[in-house]
């Protein structure tokens, strides 16, 4: 009789390292007739907040999860009921919070699981997997017995060994069927030095999501001393079931933690417990780049709609500073060391609310000018407040940039987005007296707008020096902008 | 040592044990004048005369009965079923009498039941089955089950000495089959002591009786594909070598079980479940088991071929776990 069955729809996976996400709105109630690719509801994840498209066409059948809950990736969410056909009661004992239908959130599982390196992002939220509006058949609804459990699944033997020595499991590039990692696997990733971290016994609780080394960061944007803040939300279970709520002083009053404000406190908490962390600062003269900016900026606007900032200038100086410094690019992985010949740039972005940032990434930004650069930054700033952001927007960040100057700070000490090894803080540009040197070589002081610049590195990976050499070029081609080259 | 055949390292054993012991006697169906349905007791009536080498009438019922009776008032009778499948008929005997009897009154019975068990010659559902997980579920039997001729002699004596009822499965397709070096003196192998049949790293073969030579010539085919099989052959399941079990699987954390009996019930499921309990935190891989299909033996050589577990299928499993 099935010949259009019901085409189910399951939490997305908005990203690697978010297990779960909450049901902010429903776009259309039971009954509701809906088109493939029309949003459906509205969720939050500790990354991303976004519109659940409808993957098909027909009527919405049932609502299973109401607003408001918090439910794991792969959880059933409602039923769409093909066009034509029959008003069919619920597919029996469905499928459990398997992936099973959505080949969107099947495949999201697919990639990841040896190294964490492809971020494995989830058919994107918005531009949803085309399936078939009249749904394929029926084995979409039945759970596939050992399907894509067998990619993320940690066996007793490599769960207990993991615990008893810190280890990833999700660090560990596995071997087994379906790139499972087997016992031998963690044992030799044990023997070959580990990256060993403190025993987290959550993780082996956590199958689908195996807290991945690419976290998409987030740095801070502009409020306090600014803060990276990326959410691998491995962990983010546990805090949700946390405990009766306490007793309230007088004066005093509640609210509860958004998924991403618990993604950003386990984040930032976790790479202080990873990074060493170390700041240096530098002074830098941007007359030139004020006065290019202020050549450039009409022109950009009138011809592009695009505002040359200071931040494009810094990203695309930073950028072609890291050529010259693989490492603080770079990553600490296990006992290696990775580098890389393209630098995808995070920026913190403050969301409109005040509660909260994100760290959208512009890829492959050493391919940017500087046109290419203000535009990037512009467009994925626009869609982080937008809430627009897909989950591929905010990772596989190599290197971050934070800026908190937009308030007249003038320093800060950033934490690094994980895995990351460095994250540079800008601050206002501000006007001071300057010493230079006049056309006899005498000292003369001259009003300069100085800029400063953070580089906050994990020691464990970048030295002092070489942090310092970092900086040095990075304001030399900042105070001898060349135009040409940009 | 000398080379002997399976079967005659039985024999060897037997005739030992009553040329050192006069309580020993054997009865069963043509064990006398004919020798023994396959001739494992060729010779013992000229030995030990027929007070000693017992032709019972077709009743295992009487057999068992008999043997049971004796055992109580201080012999050590050895009872041949002609066929292990006929041991049903005793089944009363022995599992409301023998096996409840030293419970229930002190009372030790030391009696051995030799079974010819086993498939692989088209005998048919009658003549070909391994009911051993039948009474290794009924407290107070001792459940036995030798793989070569050395284990076969050395366990008979055992069992013989014994003070429980011993039910001794030897597999017939074993019989002729094997040939090795077997001590030409008396001597006993102990109960509940698996044998490692073959050391290996990546996956743990449990199995016993004419399985553990299906296993191994499997692990040999998979020499080339570089999976390192061992192989655990139990010799009896009651009692079993847990320790041994539990330690070779967290070695490879991987264990396939695998028997010759039908699957459901069968005894592997006891050694599966108790692996999945004790040693849960060492397994790399879901338990697998390889046993015959939940029917009876069927006679066609064809079809009895797809019943028992076949070198090529063993090998197959073996490998699905290597690569799970």
């Amino acid at each position: 009789m099935a010949t259009t069955a019901a085409i189910d729809v399951v939490m997305p996976q908005m990203g690697v390292s978010v297990s779960e996400g909450t049901i902010t709105k429903w776009l259309k109630q039971e009954g509701d007739p809906i088109a493939a690719d029309e949003a459906l509801l509205e969720i939050s994840t500790d990354k991303v907040d976004t519109e659940v498209p409808s993957p098909g066409s027909g009527v919405v059948q049932q609502i299973l999860v109401q607003e408001g809950e918090t439910v794991e990736v792969g959880t059933k969410l409602a039923v769409i009921a093909p066009e034509g056909a029959a008003p069919a009661q619920e597919e029996a004992p469905a499928a459990p919070p398997e992936p099973a239908t959505q080949e969107a959130a099947a495949e999201a599982e697919a990639p990841s699981s040896s190294e964490g390196e492809t971020p494995a992002p989830a058919e994107a939220p918005t531009p949803a997997p085309p399936p078939e509006p009249v749904a394929p058949a029926a084995p979409d609804a039945v759970p596939d017995g050992d399907g894509g459990g067998d990619r993320t699944f940690v066996s007793p033997v490599v769960a207990r060994i993991a615990s008893e020595h810190g280890v990833d499991v999700g660090q560990v590039s596995g071997t087994g069927r379906g790139g499972r990692v087997t016992k031998k696997d963690i044992l030799a990733f044990v023997e070959s030095g580990a990256p060993q971290q403190q025993p987290q016994p959550e993780q082996q609780a956590a199958p689908a999501a195996p807290p991945p080394p690419q976290a998409p960061p987030e740095p801070a944007p502009a409020p306090a001393p600014a803060q990276p803040e990326p959410a691998p939300a491995a962990a983010a279970p546990a805090p949700q079931a946390a405990a009766p709520q306490p007793e309230s002083e007088p004066g005093e009053s509640y609210e509860p933690m958004s998924a991403m404000r618990r993604g950003i406190a386990e984040h930032m908490r976790r790479s202080l417990d990873t990074s060493a962390h170390v700041t240096s600062a530098i002074e830098v003269d941007m007359s030139r780049v004020v006065a290019i900016r202020a050549k450039l900026k009409k022109e950009y606007q009138q011809s592009y709609g695009v505002n040359p900032t200071y931040l494009a200038f810094v990203a695309r100086a930073t950028v072609e500073t890291l050529r010259d410094y693989p490492w603080i690019n770079g990553e600490l992985r296990g006992d290696q060391i990775v580098t890389r010949n393209y630098v995808n740039l995070g920026f913190a972005v403050e969301l409109t609310d005040g509660k909260g940032l994100i760290v959208p990434v512009v890829k492959h930004a050493e391919g940017l000018n500087l046109l290419g650069m203000a535009r990037g930054i512009s467009e994925i700033a626009a869609r982080a407040r937008d809430k627009k952001l897909l989950p591929d927007d905010v990772q596989g960040g190599t290197f971050t940039i934070t800026n908190p100057g937009g308030y007249g700070t003038f320093h800060g000490t950033p934490v690094i987005s994980q895995p990351q090894a460095a994250i540079l803080g800008t601050y206002a540009v501000v006007k001071r007296p300057w010493v230079i040197q006049d056309d006899r070589g005498g000292d003369v002081i001259a009003i300069r707008p100085i800029m400063n610049l953070t580089l906050t590195y994990d020691h464990r990976l970048v030295d002092g020096a070489l942090a310092g050499r970092f900086l040095r070029d990075l304001r030399e081609r900042l105070e001898t902008w060349d135009e040409t080259n940009y | 040592m000398s080379e002997m055949t399976y079967l005659q390292a039985i024999s060897d054993g037997l005739r030992q044990e009553m040329r050192r012991d006069k309580r020993v006697f054997v009865i069963g169906e043509d064990v006398g004048v004919y020798g023994g349905a396959f001739k494992v007791t060729l010779g013992f009536q000229e030995e030990f005369g027929p007070w000693r080498v017992i032709d019972a009438p077709l009743s295992e019922t009487a057999i068992v009965g008999g043997c049971t009776g004796a055992a109580i008032m201080g012999m050590r009778p050895v009872a041949e079923m002609q066929f292990a499948d006929f041991i049903s008929c005793a089944w009363d005997h022995l599992v409301t009498v023998a096996a409840k009897q030293r419970w229930r009154a002190g009372t030790p019975v030391p009696i051995t039941v030799r079974l010819p068990s086993g498939g692989g010659f088209s005998g048919g559902p009658f003549h070909s089955q391994n009911p051993e997980s039948s009474f290794a579920h009924i407290p107070g039997l001792k459940v036995i089950c030798p793989a070569t001729p050395e284990d076969a002699k050395g366990l008979l004596a055992t069992a013989i000495q014994d003070p429980n009822p011993c039910l001794y499965f030897e597999h017939k397709h074993l019989y002729r089959r094997l040939k090795a070096d077997v001590p030409e003196e008396r001597y006993e192998t102990p109960f509940g002591k698996a044998r490692i049949h073959r050391e290996g790293d990546d996956i743990s073969v449990i199995t016993w009786g004419a399985m553990v030579h299906t296993a191994d010539e499997a692990a040999q085919q998979l020499e080339g594909d570089g999976i390192s099989v061992e192989i655990l052959d139990l010799r009896t399941l009651i009692p079993w070598d847990k320790q041994a079990v539990l330690q070779s699987v967290s070695k490879t954390s991987k264990a396939l079980v695998l028997h010759e009996d039908t699957q459901t019930g069968g005894f592997g499921g006891e050694i599966a479940a108790t692996i999945a309990e004790e040693a849960f935190e060492e397994l790399d891989a879901p338990i697998k088991r390889i046993a015959a299909p939940d029917t009876p033996v069927p006679f066609s050589p064809a079809l009895e071929k797809a019943f028992i577990p076949q070198v090529d299928g063993v090998a197959k499993g073996i490998k699905e776990l290597a690569e799970y």
